[in-house]
């Protein structure tokens, strides 16, 4: 079974840690990317701008029943969460907050360990709050991949820690070995 | 993969809830519903989806509360000023033409959307002209609809989003702050029709000049939106204008084509000539 799509939450510190990370993934990567960071509620989205001039990947917001396309990085919209359906197309709603936050991680990491199963892997990276710790033990449990960033070297350790609190079977990795360890999981 | 347990287990509730209840659930898009359901379950103490059906099943009072789950939106007043500002720049000049308007908000959940309408309908002067259609498929978001009390607390972020929206009125004008909560006028509402109205079962309204149905899309399948597209397109007079949430689009239904796009950017459609 060959990886499918990589979850990536971020909050504090976030465009920072995605700005290191995602440029560095070559352009034939075989897996979509889906990733949630924590950002004010904004209409214009300037961190899909910026990141897709940095990205060899398309790099896009997510839009309601689009299907995911491998080699493609899809944002969460602000103010919307980011679901994954099992037809793999992406949803999004306008649900309560959770964990406070709209897009929540653990909402993204739990409805796509749901639709890929053991052919997903879960990265939570820096951050202030425990949203992700959820989604990352739901990751876990469907067979697939769970990443942590090492808190050392996260700007903010708190959600880093969370997640290795609620997933301690979850891998520590550097930001800059992601794009070799996700090589390593596209091989096995 | 096969289906899990547990999904073909939500798969046999919402169809037990439509053929009991005749609420149809069974095509919205699968991920809200179940991680609702699966909220509920957790809330109730049920130890499976199975069990908590045979509940709703039996227990005719659980209804009313599944509704909640499976229905109710918060949503803000003038949530997206921008959709507002563009209704009353570039709506509302069409609308004045009309010697009488008709105003339906499809999906009105607990009323945010409709006094926010009705507030900007009263400062352009076409308040006294104008019928409100308010619906929903759940009677308990009608009735909060119905009474227009919100808490106080939210109320800094309604003055925001109203003034933002180019409101020219003071928000306070409309309401009357009672210990902790916000009361909206009643004669915002006096002209206003509320009622239980299904898009996924029910036939279209008659003759209006404007539909205003946000965040309800995302929450269908294809097929649904489609089916709902269509019912907008018919209860719309030529020209009428539809309103969508910014991140819903009409480029999957089959009812495309009966409209253009008026203003691209806040997701406003004008129903087509023809």
């Amino acid at each position: 079974m060959s990886l499918q799509a990589v979850v990536i939450g971020a909050s504090a510190g976030g465009v920072h840690a995605l700005l290191q990370v995602l440029p560095a993934l070559p352009d034939d990567f075989p897996a979509a990317i889906l990733v949630v960071v924590h950002i004010p509620p904004r209409r214009d989205n300037a961190l899909v701008a910026l990141l897709a001039e940095k990205c060899r990947l398309t790099v896009k917001e997510a839009e309601d029943k689009e299907p995911i396309v491998p080699g493609t990085i899809y944002m969460g919209p602000p103010d919307y969460h980011l679901l994954v359906e099992s037809d793999g197309t992406i949803a999004l709603s306008s649900d309560e907050a959770v964990n406070h936050s709209r897009p929540a991680i653990d909402v993204l990491f739990e409805s796509a360990a749901d639709a890929f199963g053991d052919r997903l892997a879960g990265i939570i990276m820096t951050g202030a709050n425990h949203d992700g710790a959820r989604g990352l033990r739901a990751v876990c449990d469907a067979g697939g991949y769970a990443l942590v960033q090492a808190p050392a070297t996260a700007e903010v350790a708190y959600m880093p820690e969370a997640a290795l609190a609620a997933c301690p079977a979850a891998r520590v990795i550097d930001l800059e070995d992601l794009p070799s360890v996700l090589e390593e999981i596209l091989d096995q | 993969m096969s289906e899990s347990i547990e999904d073909i287990e939500i798969r046999l509730l919402l169809d037990a809830v439509y053929h009991h209840y005749h609420y149809d659930f069974r095509h919205y898009a699968q991920a809200s519903i179940k991680r609702r359901l699966l909220q509920a379950r957790a809330q109730w103490g049920y130890d499976s989806i199975s069990e908590m059906q045979a509940a709703v099943l039996r227990d005719e009072t659980m209804l009313p509360r599944l509704l909640n789950y499976l229905t109710v939106q918060v949503s803000e007043m003038f949530r997206d000023p921008s959709y507002f500002r563009a209704l009353r720049e570039k709506v509302v000049p069409h609308l004045r033409t009309y010697p009488s308007l008709k105003v339906w908000v499809a999906g009105c959940s607990h009323g945010e959307e409709l006094y926010s309408l009705a507030i900007l309908f009263e400062e352009e002067g076409l308040a006294d002209r104008t019928i409100f259609y308010a619906t929903d498929i759940n009677p308990s978001a009608l009735r909060a609809a119905q009474a227009g009390i919100y808490s106080l607390d939210r109320i800094r972020l309604f003055t925001e989003n109203h003034r933002l929206s180019g409101g020219h009125s003071s928000l306070s004008n409309y309401y009357t702050a009672h210990y902790d909560r916000a009361v909206f006028e009643k004669s915002l509402r006096e002209r206003t029709v509320f009622s239980d109205h299904s898009l996924v079962t029910d036939a279209a309204f008659g003759e209006m000049h404007l539909v205003s149905c946000r965040n309800v899309l995302i929450y269908f399948n294809r097929e649904l939106q489609d089916r709902a597209v269509g019912l907008f397109g018919e209860s719309l007079v030529r020209g009428g204008f539809l309103g969508i949430g910014s991140k819903e689009s009409l480029r999957f239904s089959s009812h495309a084509d009966l409209f253009s796009e008026f203003v691209r950017e806040e997701r406003i459609y004008r129903r087509n000539a023809q």
